[in-house]
């Protein structure tokens, strides 16, 4: 294990309350705090992590997104990336183009391992890796909530409907994490200053060959239908005599 | 005329449910044949069950000794080399569907739409996004082949009486060796199976400790339901990961889910919201649960819990 490449996506901060746009266009996102997505975060630490323990790997944070991802690819410096790219687009990227311009960069880096989130907090499609996976024709380890490595193997044990499957992958392979692979790191003050002066390529879709395709056409955002508000009951007795009445006990 | 395929979901005995609550969703699409298909080593049980699903027209199983366990690496290959015939690909949006679909809409270079959540037409679907948060309405070019995951708590499971005729179908493609299964540890019980009971109960990190998660146990079983929990529960090591309810765990529609000490994150919220009736129980009156729960009792957990077991059968 030499390299590892951990995908990383500029997001809507886990604790923001999104709101539909009145006029159905979109979701309000001015001024909206951006974070790095949580299951990237926990991608990037489990590459430090193997880093660590191995030694001698390079990590390397890429991202595709607008002139402030650089943003979040710092963090992930200061987190303890060794480097960064940012292949840098105002395009809305669907997850096809993403696991094309992932596939271009990985055919440059030649990365063993390729780590990304299960999915984005964003638009929750939880297709990136997969789809990464596949036009790699490599194997892919989703939902992974352990992850050992023997030497050019991976054994992963990955979160499922019925509890807990665990299958060996050979590298080089992608990996989508879990929530509870690991708890990342905070950082530091000190590693702030140290990442401004790790290196941040800026590139651009247009260099790696990639032409933004548009499956999906988003044609109109609602909000959610809201549930009614229910009643209260004072007691113990009292519920069950709701429940009772609605014939669901 | 439109043609689906939906990947059918089981574990070698049983037919999954999230199966024919996609067959519902497959029902909803114009003009459409419905296909399932299914993968294993011996299928003979399963597309039975597959076949007595109304609306199916055709059972297809692709019986071979690799597609023992539902590996994403060696059954898209085969899912996209029988997507010729068809128009649109479906799978449900469990761990199974999820893992798998992506890599076959990547193999046919097309994009997918992930927990398709109601059919607007042929090619016009709605989903949710932000957690729920946010529903849009996208379209697909009806060109291309469709690939989908159903969301699959929006819709109701198909019913039985039907007469799908059953084939056997063999694919000659070369499947890879790099990925293989080792295991799998399910935390079996005989309790109904979370993402399609009828009933919930649910707990949250107020139980405290593994201990007292237990208490929920007695419950459940008094009323037959499937025990739940939250993230906040899981990470806290009080529950088992499939217990997971919400954004990033299961999203489920029972009739009713009992949420006991759940503060109720918008992101569990998003795994709720089709239950037909939330009862919130927690110490907490200010507790968002409250918000969207349609019965709400404020208390001591630990009173309450014996208290409801004692007096749910009477």
């Amino acid at each position: 294990m030499k390299k590892i490449l951990v995908c990383i996506k500029r997001v809507v901060d886990y604790n923001v309350r999104v709101r539909v746009k009145p006029d159905g266009s979109g979701v309000m996102l001015d001024g909206v705090k951006m974070s790095v997505n949580p299951f990237d975060e926990i991608a990037l630490e489990e590459g430090l992590r193997i880093k660590e323990r191995l030694g001698n790997v390079e990590v390397v944070a890429v991202s595709i997104g607008v002139a402030d991802t650089q943003q979040q690819l710092r963090t992930a410096l200061a987190m303890g990336a060794d480097r960064a790219i940012l292949v840098q687009t105002d395009a809305a990227v669907e997850p096809l183009t993403a696991a094309q311009t992932f596939l271009a960069l990985a055919k440059k880096e030649n990365p063993d391992l390729i780590l990304l989130g299960k999915q984005a907090i964003d638009d929750d499609a939880n297709q990136t890796g997969q789809m990464l996976a596949a036009i790699w024709e490599r194997p892919q380890a989703t939902y992974a909530s352990k992850v050992e490595i023997n030497g050019e193997k991976l054994s992963v044990t990955r979160e499922i409907d019925a509890g807990l499957e665990t299958i060996e992958v050979d590298l080089p392979a992608v990996l989508t994490v879990d929530l509870r692979l690991n708890e990342p790191r905070y950082v530091k003050l000190p590693d702030i200053m140290k990442a401004k002066k790790k290196p941040l390529d800026v590139t651009s879709l247009d260099a790696l060959g990639i032409v933004v395709n548009q499956w999906l056409k988003v044609v109109k955002t609602d909000p959610p239908a809201q549930r009614q508000k229910g009643i209260m009951v004072k007691d113990v007795g009292e519920l069950v005599d709701v429940l009772k009445k609605k014939g669901l006990i | 005329m439109n043609s689906v395929l939906i990947v059918g979901e089981h574990d070698g005995k049983t037919l999954n449910q999230a199966t024919a609550k996609c067959v519902t969703c497959a029902k909803a699409i114009p003009d459409a044949t419905i296909t399932i298909v299914l993968f294993g080593a011996d299928t003979s049980g399963v597309s039975t069950q597959a076949a007595s699903l109304a609306g199916v027209t055709t059972v297809l199983r692709v019986d071979r000794p690799e597609n023992e366990h539902p590996l994403a690496a060696i059954l898209a290959p085969q899912v996209a080399a029988l997507a010729t015939d068809y128009s649109h690909i479906f799978g449900p949006s469990t761990s199974f569907g999820k893992d798998l679909l992506p890599r076959v809409a990547a193999l046919l270079d097309v994009g997918q739409v992930s927990d398709l959540m109601a059919v607007e037409s042929a090619h016009r679907f709605r989903r949710p996004i932000y957690a729920g948060n946010a529903i849009i309405t996208v379209e697909a070019d009806p060109a291309k082949k469709l690939v989908a995951t159903v969301r699959v708590a929006s819709f109701e499971a198909a019913a039985g009486g039907g007469t799908a005729a059953v084939e056997t179908k063999s694919l000659s493609v070369d499947l890879p060796s790099h990925t293989r299964y080792v295991g799998a540890k399910s935390g079996s019980t005989d309790r109904p199976d979370l993402q399609t009971a009828a009933k919930v109960v649910s707990g949250g990190r107020a139980l405290g400790s593994a201990d007292n998660f237990k208490l929920l146990f007695g419950l459940a079983d008094k009323l037959g339901a499937a025990v739940g929990a939250s993230r906040a529960a899981v990470d806290a090591g009080y529950a088992p990961n499939e217990m997971q309810v919400g954004q990033t765990g299961k999203i489920i529609s029972p009739e009713i889910y009992i949420a006991i000490g759940i503060s109720g994150a918008i992101q569990h919220l998003t795994g709720i919201k089709d239950a037909r009736t939330i009862v919130a129980i927690n110490k907490d009156g200010e507790a968002p649960i409250f918000e969207v729960a349609d019965v709400g009792l404020v208390g001591d957990l630990f009173q309450i819990i014996p208290e409801l077991e004692r007096l749910v059968g009477t």
